[in-house]
């Protein structure tokens, strides 16, 4: 009885501790959705329950180490008893109706996550090896990086071109894989202005790791200024000339949004496609025999129609549609990029 | 001859003809006989020279004339299909085809070779062949371990030994990807090189695993039932032989360009990887038959096998895990096997069993792949838990808290196993009516987990604790799968997981899982079993390094990793954002692994050192009641001389005059002032 005392009052002041520390420790990065919010209060939930059970073991199980050792030269045995019927079915029923009201608790946040309204916004996401696009078919936009307006919902409707990606934004706490061949769904809605990033959470094979873009929730005002440029229908306050934005910073951003670098080294290392690295300038050997002087012109021709030469040695693997995702003024822009790199 | 001159000889021979079978092969395929690249030359060298060089120390052993034999299925595969694609008028050579077919070949050369198939061929033409008894005439005592070998200790040994070199080497896969983690951005490996060593490194640690539970099986269970051997010796001998072609070709994999889909092999990646994950794919087909062959074995032993006496309820603990493992292993694994011969199929015949173009659906490929693969984990961690179980009460001077309870339980997971497989696709694009009663049962395996670790705290509790080293291992067993356990909960629940699936803390989970279920465990029982083996104990202070090393490494390891999941580290990937912030918790992963891999670098340093000059263990040295320990050890070769009879319960420690079995005439109570102090 003393023992069963002794233990109980550790116990119980332990989990106090803990309780107070686990709930002070800022276990995930910020909250930029609604669903977040939701997904954080369970996973609290279940972080006072891992913290009251993780007490309860090992501090019945430290204090049998050190109380219930046997002494040196001591020839006695144990105290006997090999079970008790009543404890057996009490830590069965009650972990049985933690669970199941967990389990329960998870269906109700699932089904909140889960729920469609009636003005969002819809973006077709599309992942391939090793990038990914957003359309916006409601203006027929697209674009490298997934813009989104600050509290709207939104609905994304993902697809993949090749193998399986996954779609996870942590701020967002959600994730859903792509699947060749399939349609798959995602709902939110950003309550926080910043910028992040998906990142692919599938291995979907050499360049997975660099399979990143930009995720920027904006205020309602620039999401709707962003639109506009887009669609080349802008035009700025007057007295208020929009800054021009320097086009080798913007190549530099596109290089990572649009996926290039997943298969274009910037280091000189051969990876799927040919390195950029002192590209410009260079004579390079097409798979025809042929060769070329890279300048501007040939750039601009192997982004917007990269089959139409291909350097000796690579495979015509690179995606068609640049094209169609990126402006003028973005490919000019990674073209200026292109030739910073020596 | 002289040996070394043999030797010498053997080594040189196998060399050149190791080299001329590779040029020779590249011949036949129109390839000019020299690459650019002349490492796969010299691998091969040294390889067939090592051949050579075992057929040098003596012709008759098995493991050489097994790998020779592989070899031949290998060549004969190749110049079938090259034969057969000139017949039907494609070109003669296509390297992937070829090296299929000659994969499926190989493993048969290998069992032809090393002698697993000679005693059923034989009767087959109806020559009758007798059951082998001790080492065959005229060999010194280490040679049955290196060839086909009917008694059950030995396949034992030959399991654990294989399994603990399979750790090595995805051991050190991990160390070596751990030390790219660093920093980011990629500091030695390339993206492709990094994403092969983690498939290899977790496919070959399951392989390793594997092994290690058949190793702890296969010797332990006919011993603790009283049996002689096991209900089938021959095809004992079969499903541990077959796994050696199997490792042999998942690690050919790395000269076949690797490949990048992780050891889960999700379709469509894998049908468009490189070619290396045929082999992969195929040598885990292969191993999947020891799994089945020698869980059936197993089975039978155990429901047939069993002492005078002992009812189910009385047998040791342990074998009741290897039983509700053995259920699992029979009836699941032919799914991971199918489902990795379709990927085949889809990858080298075009049939499009993934491919939505082609009416097939990638996401049959996870159902199949994780019905096998979740259960796979139990098949991992119950004989682990098994082993904490059997150890405890023998450490605590105490009966097994709730005996009935825990074995149910054992039983109650194994069954449960089987309808949570789907938890690993709830970010997959699986329907809502399949997430929710997947949430439910992956819940419920809370409930008998839950059971087991009470029951061990109900052990404990007011026993006379010591805490020899393998005692050290059950208590950190226990603190290490508890981490296991707890982390599972937030990955069942559907909204947590959307946020945690695929990320480090999966990896940390699942590392608690595994070291706290099966590494740990089976540590516990290497050092516990070890003078029983070997008839001489372990460096008790080498074990206590052993010991410190491995828990406190792994204890910051795995709560790291889970930290980083938390924060957005995806699992698998060559590289990570800088901007994250991660790189110090990636600092402390790489050290705390490091400490790891030494600590079990001394643990076998150790058991190695001490098999040859430890002290002569006495022959009951942890007073245990076991039937196993009233034996002189090392083990002799037909295990009791005469049947001994069950009189009692297994774990009535602390109940005077009582005992477990009576044999030849005596009862064995154990007299627990002859406990050494510790």
């Amino acid at each position: 009885m003393r023992h069963a005392i002794n233990v109980t009052v550790i116990i119980l002041v332990s989990i106090f501790a803990l309780l107070f520390i686990a709930d002070n420790v800022q276990w995930m990065p910020v909250q930029a959705s609604a669903e977040a919010k939701l997904i954080d209060w369970l996973f609290n939930l279940h972080i006072d329950i891992i913290v009251v059970l993780y007490v309860l073991v090992n501090g019945i199980l430290l204090y049998s180490v050190f109380v219930f050792r046997r002494k040196k030269d001591d020839p006695s045995e144990g105290v006997y008893f090999h079970g008790n019927t009543r404890l057996e079915i009490l830590w069965t029923v009650i972990p049985l109706i933690v669970v199941v009201y967990f389990a329960v608790l998870g269906a109700g946040v699932l089904r909140q996550t889960l729920e469609a309204a009636d003005d969002e916004l819809e973006v077709v996401v599309t992942a391939r090896q090793w990038a990914w696009t957003f359309e916006y078919p409601e203006w027929g936009i697209a674009s490298t990086e997934l813009n989104l307006p600050v509290d709207r919902r939104v609905h994304l409707v993902l697809h993949s071109e090749d193998v399986t990606h996954s779609f996870w934004v942590p701020e967002f706490r959600l994730k859903q894989d792509t699947v060749p061949g399939q349609e798959h769904h995602l709902r939110l809605t950003p309550t926080r202005v910043g910028t992040y990033k998906v990142r692919c959470a599938e291995l979907c094979g050499t360049s997975h790791a660099y399979m990143e873009a930009p995720v920027n929730v904006m205020t309602a005002e620039d999401f709707e200024i962003w639109r506009q440029k887009r669609l080349g229908i802008y035009v700025p306050p007057e007295g208020e000339e929009a800054p021009a934005e320097d086009p080798v910073a913007l190549g530099q951003r596109l290089a990572t949004s649009a996926g290039c670098i997943a298969c274009h080294s910037l280091d000189g290392s051969a990876l799927v496609g040919p390195t950029w690295k002192g590209i410009f300038g260079k004579t390079e050997t097409m798979a025809d025999g042929s060769t070329v002087v890279v300048d501007e012109a040939y750039l601009h021709e192997s982004i917007v129609n990269p089959s139409a030469k291909l350097v000796a040695g690579f495979q015509d693997l690179m995606p068609k549609n640049y094209g169609d995702i990126l402006t003028e003024a973005e490919i000019n822009a990674l073209i200026e990029y292109i030739k910073t790199i020596r | 001859m002289p040996t070394w001159l043999r030797i010498v000889l053997g080594f040189l021979i196998g060399a050149v003809l190791g080299a001329a079978v590779f040029v020779g092969v590249r011949a036949v395929g129109g390839l000019p006989p020299l690459a650019d690249d002349l490492r796969p030359l010299y691998a091969m060298a040294v390889f067939s020279g090592l051949v050579g060089l075992m057929l040098g120390i003596d012709r008759q052993l098995g493991l050489p004339r097994g790998l020779v034999g592989m070899a031949t299925g290998f060549v004969v595969g190749i110049l079938a299909t090259v034969g057969i694609r000139s017949l039907m008028g494609l070109t003669p050579w296509d390297t992937e085809s070829v090296w299929v077919v000659a994969s499926f070949v190989a493993p048969i050369g290998f069992l032809l070779g090393v002698g697993a198939l000679s005693d059923w061929l034989r009767w087959i033409v109806g020559i009758h062949t007798p059951d082998q008894h001790g080492p065959p005439p005229g060999k010194p005592g280490w040679f049955r371990y290196f060839g086909f070998d009917q008694n059950h200790k030995v396949i034992g040994i030959q399991y654990t030994v294989t399994g603990i070199l399979l750790m090595g080497i995805a051991g050190t896969l991990a160390m070596i990807f751990r030390t790219e983690l660093l920093a980011p951005g990629m500091q030695f490996l390339k993206p492709d090189t990094f994403n092969t060593f983690i498939s290899m490194h977790g496919i070959v640690m399951i392989a390793s695993i594997l092994l290690g539970v058949g190793g702890m099986a296969n010797y332990l269970v006919p011993l603790m039932l009283g049996a002689n051997d096991m209900a089938f010796p021959r095809l004992n001998g079969f499903a541990f032989w077959i796994t050696v072609p199997s490792a042999i070709l998942i690690i050919m994999a790395i000269f076949f360009g690797g490949w990048d889909t992780g050891w889960t092999g999700y379709a469509p990646l894998s049908v468009r990887t490189f070619m290396g994950v045929n082999f992969f794919m195929i040598g885990m087909f292969f191993f999947g038959f020891s799994s089945i062959l020698g869980s059936a074995n197993l089975i039978v032993t155990t429901l047939k096998m069993r002492a005078p006496g002992m009812t189910l309820f009385r047998m040791p603990i342990f074998v009741w895990a290897v039983l509700a493992t053995s259920f699992i292993q029979l009836t699941a694994t032919q799914f991971i096997g199918l489902s990795f011969l379709m990927v085949v199929l889809e990858r080298n015949l075009g049939m499009g069993f993934f491919n939505t173009a082609l009416g097939g659906d990638p996401l049959l490929f996870q159902h199949l792949f994780w019905f096998y693969s979740h259960p796979a984990v139990y098949i991992f961690i119950l004989p682990g838990l098994g082993i904490v179980s059997e150890l405890l009460p023998v450490f605590s001077r105490k009966p097994l808290f709730g005996y009935r309870w825990i074995a149910l339980s054992s039983m109650a997971i194994a069954l449960l196993g089987f309808m949570v497989w789907a938890h690993h696709m709830f970010t997959a694009g699986i329907p809502n009516a399949l997430r929710l009663p997947f949430m439910y049962t992956t819940m419920l395996v809370a409930v008998p987990t839950g059971v087991k670790f009470f029951s061990w705290l109900g052990t404990v509790w007011r026993g006379k604790l010591f805490f020899p080293t393998p005692m050290l291992f059950v208590l950190a067993s226990i603190a290490v799968f508890l981490i296991g356990g707890l982390t599972g909960p937030p990955l069942a629940t559907v909204p947590t997981d959307l946020h945690l699936h695929d990320s480090y803390f999966v990896v940390g989970h699942f590392h608690a899982t595994m070291f706290g279920g099966f590494v740990f465990p089976f540590f516990a029982a290497l050092y516990y079993w070890f003078p029983k083996i070997t008839g001489r104990m372990y460096n008790e202070r080498l074990g206590q390094i052993h010991f410190a090393l491995q828990t406190t490494g792994f204890y910051i390891m795995s709560l790291t990793m889970a930290r980083t999941g938390l924060l957005g580290m995806r699992r698998r990937i060559a590289d990570y954002d800088p901007a994250m912030n991660i790189q110090n918790l990636h600092i402390i992963m790489t050290l705390a692994g490091f400490a790891i891999f030494i600590g079990v670098l001394i643990g076998v340093y150790n058991l190695v050192v001490s098999a040859r000059r430890g002290e002569v263990a006495v022959m009951n040295p942890w007073g245990s009641r076991s039937p196993e320990w009233q034996i002189p050890s090392p083990v002799p070769e037909h295990n009791y001389e005469e049947p001994f009879e069950v009189v009692g319960n297994p774990y009535d420690y602390g109940l005077p005059g009582t005992a477990y079995v009576r044999m030849n005439g005596h009862e064995k109570t154990t007299a627990p002032a002859a406990l050494p102090a510790h």
